[in-house]
């Protein structure tokens, strides 16, 4: 009778050994953005905050990240909603008095919580991601219709009827391709992808 | 002056029509576009921000596609535009990265040789071609149309050096030397959301009611964009943004391209302008003559 009810997984719980761990892979990410030593620099002035044209919807302000990670607090920051709102608009790159690369400390965010699988279940952002990588992967360009069909149909089905409106409208000014256009070397294409799978994995070590 | 032009995926279908606008404008203009052949998707926002290495490598093969022709690459696209020169700068700088890209390039024969500028269109125009040159080969005056001129965040950002990050001009002063009349527009910069119409749709509705907003005030005819995205965001949504906010926006929006290649003497057909949802005409907003 057990069997009957599947237990949900349960949330993975980040320890305190974790944390080390966390920050460790997050140094690596960092050390690989252009000027992205300049994390250590900022002065907590909150340019940032002021400039994001969605810092009002976030639960952690982008100061506050930085804040939080030398409070040594990573799990707030990989579980906030602020690094998937983010639009990469780069206006608090731009604005950053100390030329913090705030936007691409949000991408290695977001590369690290996604890695750690450290989100929710039919999450937007990781199911709008895996459409995209999908279909580029599959025809080496990116098709919009089935970019949309395949991201609603492993989020929220019933949300493509709202849609039909627009892509009958889209469709009659010629806006809408109905077969997706394949690029020539599809198949040296996967082989090069596969090989940078491979490279992905591979992490310089640097000394701490 | 000869360029490779690299479309991108956007430009194939929702935003054809800058791809034709622009193919117009520069064959108006006398400058050579050369189709980047079997070029392929440069991974956007999506591949940078959830896999760096495969990103920088399927932008890498763009690149050394790109390398062999010999000619400066122009991705009209924003989000084609800041990821092509996102990974040409990273290559530049981080060699273990290019080394990496190199490994998986091998396997196609390829590689990048470092020796490749990335721009875009509305540089160029700017830069290479010059808007005195534009404006002397102008066959319809743009005079009585005001217009917003719309640059979105990533040609200008985060740092392209080609003009100004807060307040850019590059199109003000192109359009100004066309005839057209440049409204108050603060929003010129402001993020339209551009993927969170899908992900987070609240919040983009919400960056772009302020942007229509900000044009409509202060009377704007038209919206120009540099960008698909910023494009299809603002005009497609419209109703939804109305309905929302109980608003009456029927703002044209179009690529700047089309806006100047009507003033070069493009039909509204040859320039893709038919191809929007809302209806206008822009002989109709055009009170001025023919030159």
């Amino acid at each position: 009778m057990k069997k009957l009810f599947i237990k949900r997984k349960k949330e993975r719980e980040i320890d305190v050994r974790n944390e080390d761990k966390l920050r460790t892979a997050f140094l690596l990410q960092v050390a690989n953005i252009p000027g992205g030593e300049s994390l250590k620099k900022c002065i907590q002035c909150g340019s940032c905050t002021g400039s994001c044209p969605v810092s009002y919807t976030m639960d952690i302000t982008p100061r506050e990240i930085i804040a939080l990670f030398r409070a040594k607090d990573m799990k707030s920051i990989l579980s906030s909603r602020t690094i998937w709102i983010c639009a990469s608009c780069y206006a608090c790159t731009v604005r950053c008095p100390q030329g913090v690369q705030v936007t691409d400390i949000l991408y290695a965010l977001k590369r690290l919580a996604l890695e750690q699988r450290i989100f929710p279940k039919r999450f937007p952002i990781y199911s709008l991601s895996k459409s995209f990588i999908f279909l580029a992967n599959r025809y080496g360009r990116s098709y919009e219709p089935g970019l949309i069909l395949a991201y609603f149909l492993r989020t929220n089905p019933f949300k493509l009827v709202g849609l039909i409106p627009l892509f009958i409208k889209l469709f009659f000014k010629g806006r809408i391709r109905l077969l997706p256009n394949k690029i020539k070397g599809t198949k040296t294409f996967s082989q090069i992808l596969k090989e940078a799978e491979i490279m992905e994995m591979i992490v310089p070590i640097r000394e701490a | 002056m000869e360029y490779t032009y690299y479309p991108g995926c956007s430009l194939e279908a929702s935003g054809k029509g800058y791809d034709e606008s622009l193919r117009f404008v520069f064959g108006a203009l006398e400058q050579k576009l050369v189709e980047l052949e079997d070029w392929n998707c440069c991974g956007a926002t999506y591949y940078m921000s959830t896999k760096e290495t495969t990103s920088l490598v399927i932008s890498g093969r763009i690149l050394a596609l790109a390398e062999k022709y010999g000619h400066d690459i122009l991705a009209p696209c924003s989000s084609c535009y800041t990821i092509l020169y996102k990974t040409n700068h990273i290559l530049k700088n981080n060699f273990i990265m290019k080394a990496k890209v190199d490994q998986a390039l091998k396997k196609d024969n390829l590689r990048y040789n470092l020796d490749l500028k990335v721009r875009h269109p509305l540089e160029v125009l700017v830069n290479d071609i010059g808007i005195d040159s534009i404006a002397s080969k102008a066959k319809i005056s743009l005079d009585g149309i005001k217009i917003a001129p719309y640059y979105g965040c990533q040609i200008v950002r985060p740092d392209r050096g080609f003009d100004d990050k807060e307040n850019p001009q590059m199109m003000d002063l192109l359009f100004a030397a066309l005839g057209a009349e440049n409204i108050y527009f603060p929003m010129k910069v402001r993020c339209c959301g551009g993927m969170l119409m899908t992900t987070y749709p609240d919040v983009a509705l919400e960056l772009n009611k302020k942007i229509l907003e900000s044009a409509y005030e202060n009377a704007a005819d038209l919206v120009l964009t540099t960008c698909p995205l910023c494009q299809i965001n603002l005009e497609a949504y419209q109703n939804k943004i109305n309905k929302k906010f109980k608003t009456d926006f029927h703002l044209p929006i179009l690529f700047f391209t089309q806006a100047l290649g009507f003033a070069l003497g493009g039909t509204s057909k040859e320039l893709g302008i038919q191809r929007s949802i809302i209806p206008f005409q822009l002989n109709e907003i055009v009170k001025g003559e023919a030159r």
